[in-house]
């Protein structure tokens, strides 16, 4: 028997089994949840098959559809970095909302004060500095709670979601508010100049641009520097990391800083180029949706983008669901959750399958 | 609106009106986190329970309202509200206790799952009227309705009031609640004396999962007494830190939803006299308090007096 097991690293899957577990694992999670979920649809009584080909062609099935895939996954990049890069050091936050609605309301407050008293780019490079000055500063509070006094930042980030979008509210109904635009309170209107405009030939805004380049930097910055090393050895073992000199302290607040500032962007994304102004819209689940982009990419900053764009699919398509096949709008809430829960269950599962195990060194 | 004839004296009796009502939901959901954290584990997702809760009991309350007549309705959903938690916290107890899975991470992901399941079946229910609990009214001998009205308690309320001491005689001096609190504070300890961690955190999240959807059924079939989509608004989240405030101790759960309850209503007072300007403001007034309340009562060098040893450790 030692005979053969001395023989079987030479075969290509055992060499390979790490990457292919880390692999398939997530993708058996996804299908787990797609048969999960295809039963509560053929229990709420639409035909599982028909629900996933309407998905599909809403998300992914035509030009149009990738594009509206993508206007979406834009802020869900940004806002899952939110998540992901403080979890690197062992931290869950969930601020991610909160960020967002602190970015945007920044944003505007920069784009209104500025107006068009200088050039545009300058203005919306003033918006954008500002957007990740507040989304920054707003999840380093979580992490300098987390530090100075030990409070839990899963809780407080959670809390701070609930203080932005009350001050957010009381601004636009009150101070901020445009007495022209009676739709819904608002704020005014931002300079057409300050917009974000379109990528040639499409109706995807810059900022898919930005959520790709703060992924690819995220990613280099955690894996590839030393203050990424430094970050994650601290996530792994905060008293060695303690006892090796490393500023655990300084090292909380600026991956909170960081995490906050893309959910911030993302804030500025979505009021300078869909919302126009800041009102209760921005408010759109996109940082609830952020912390399982996040969690199903387990914080890798690079396969946050594939997520991203997994989700912004499954997001644009809930519209089609409602319309064609009258299943209301938070089924795409319940099929969320469901993916979350499989893929929790399946980092249960690593190292526990017979496939991927270790095979006895004798 | 009855209360502007009061004048001033309209703002506290708000505040106390709305403390009498707003606590129930923070009262059974944070029993129902003392009781899980007590074995040691976090169930953040009782967001998710308190909207399921809420929906399953309107729900039931409606559908049968003819059958049974308005009185049991609510009582019927009150019970399903209780069983809607106890299924989600089934799934969050097994999913929570397999290695290498994180209970902070599965308690979000049922916030997402519970309340969309809650969205999506209580979608027919946001339109129609389901018979409400009834109330005691302990402002009959005032002839003002303002009095009246802020005094109408929920026997729920009073439930709530009532289970507060006997959980805390639960964990003091009975055999069970000597096994949650081995459970809570020290897994081996407890594996030493023949007590499955597995199945009493199993039982320990179950059964606060049912306290939590039984809030659920305060918000819907009591006060506000409506289902919509932002009935909970993080009242869920709010509980969790409220255990911690409370020291872990059922009792002082019970204070502590009290202030909580009176902190939320302090909003809606001050616009009833008319003063709305800070209407926003004033509603995130929890939301600061339990941010302060954490402040302070924390620190970054020893654990804290009270907290079960074991909670948020992976074993």
């Amino acid at each position: 028997m030692a005979i053969a097991q001395a023989a079987a690293p030479s075969d290509w899957f055992y060499r390979w089994r790490r990457p292919l577990e880390a692999v398939a694992l997530p993708a058996a999670a996804l299908l787990a949840a797609i048969v999960i979920f295809g039963g509560f649809c053929a229990f709420a009584g639409a035909n599982p098959f028909a629900v996933y080909g309407s998905i599909y062609k809403a998300a992914f099935g035509s030009w149009s559809a990738w594009q509206n895939t993508l206007i979406r996954a834009s802020p869900l990049m940004l806002t899952a970095l939110c998540t992901a890069l403080p979890a690197r050091l062992g931290l869950v936050i969930i601020g991610n909302e909160g960020a967002l609605v602190m970015g945007g309301l920044a944003a505007v407050v920069a784009g209104l004060q500025l107006g068009t008293a200088l050039p545009a780019p300058i203005t919306q490079v003033a918006m954008a500095m500002a957007a990740i000055v507040a989304g920054g500063l707003w999840i380093t509070l979580a992490g300098a709670l987390r530090h100075y006094r030990g409070v839990n930042e899963t809780i407080s980030s959670l809390l701070l979601n609930y203080i932005a979008i009350a001050l957010m509210n009381h601004l636009v109904e009150g101070p901020m508010r445009d007495a022209e635009f009676v739709t819904k309170p608002s704020s005014a209107e931002l300079d057409p100049s300050l917009l974000i405009g379109n990528l040639p030939g499409s109706r995807i805004h810059y900022g898919l641009l930005y959520g790709l380049i703060a992924c690819i930097i995220a990613y280099v910055l955690i894996q590839r520097t030393t203050f990424g090393f430094a970050a994650r050895t601290a996530g792994g073992n905060i008293r060695a990391a303690r006892i090796a000199g490393l500023p655990v302290g300084k090292l909380t607040l600026a991956v909170c800083f960081l995490g906050g500032s893309a959910a911030g962007l993302a804030g500025m994304i979505e009021v300078a180029a869909v919302q126009k102004r800041i009102n209760a819209s921005l408010v759109s689940n996109y940082g609830y949706a952020g912390i399982l982009v996040a969690f199903v990419s387990r914080h890798n900053p690079l396969a946050t983008v594939l997520v991203a764009i997994l989700l912004g699919g499954i997001l644009a398509s809930g519209g089609i669901l409602q319309r064609s096949h009258d299943l209301p709008d938070a089924t795409v809430l319940v099929f969320q959750g469901i993916v979350f829960l499989c893929v929790l269950f399946s980092d249960s599962l690593y190292g526990r399958l017979p496939w991927f195990r270790e095979k006895a060194a004798t | 609106m009855a209360t502007e004839a009061l004048g001033w004296w309209g703002v506290p009796l708000g505040i106390l009106a709305g403390t009498l009502r707003g606590s129930a939901p923070f009262l059974f959901v944070s029993l129902g986190e003392c009781l899980t954290e007590k074995s040691g584990k976090i169930n953040l997702g009782l967001e998710g329970t308190l909207l399921m809760g809420a929906m399953s009991a309107y729900g039931v309350s409606y559908l049968t309202q003819d059958a049974v007549g308005s009185f049991w309705a609510p009582w019927l959903g009150v019970l399903a509200a209780g069983f809607a938690g106890m299924t989600l916290g089934t799934i969050h107890g097994w999913l929570a206790q397999q290695p290498r899975v994180n209970d902070v991470a599965v308690g979000i992901a049922m916030i997402i799952f519970g309340s969309g399941l809650a969205f999506f079946l209580g979608k027919p229910f946001i339109q129609p009227q389901a018979s409400q609990l009834f109330t005691f009214e302990f402002g009959a001998w005032s002839s003002n309705p303002a009095v009246q009205s802020a005094l109408k308690v929920s026997p729920l309320f009073l439930m709530g009031v009532a289970i507060a001491p006997i959980m805390q005689w639960f964990f003091r001096s009975t055999r069970w609640g000597l096994y949650i609190r081995a459970v809570g504070d020290s897994p081996q300890a407890a594996l030493a004396m023949g007590i499955s961690t597995f199945k009493v955190r199993m039982l320990s999240i179950v059964a606060g999962s049912f306290f939590a959807g039984i809030g659920g059924a305060c918000l819907s079939l009591y006060f506000p007494g409506v289902w919509t989509e932002r009935i909970s608004s993080g009242q869920g989240l709010m509980a969790v830190a409220l255990v911690i405030f409370a020291r872990w101790s059922p009792l002082q759960c019970l204070w502590a939803s009290l202030l909580f309850g009176g902190a939320q209503a302090i909003g809606p007072a001050f616009q009833s006299v008319g003063i709305d300007a800070y209407y926003y403001l004033f509603n995130a007034a929890p939301y600061i308090l339990t941010l302060v309340i954490m402040v302070i009562t924390c620190s970054p060098q020893r654990t804290l007096i009270g907290a079960p040893g074991a909670l948020g450790k992976d074993e």
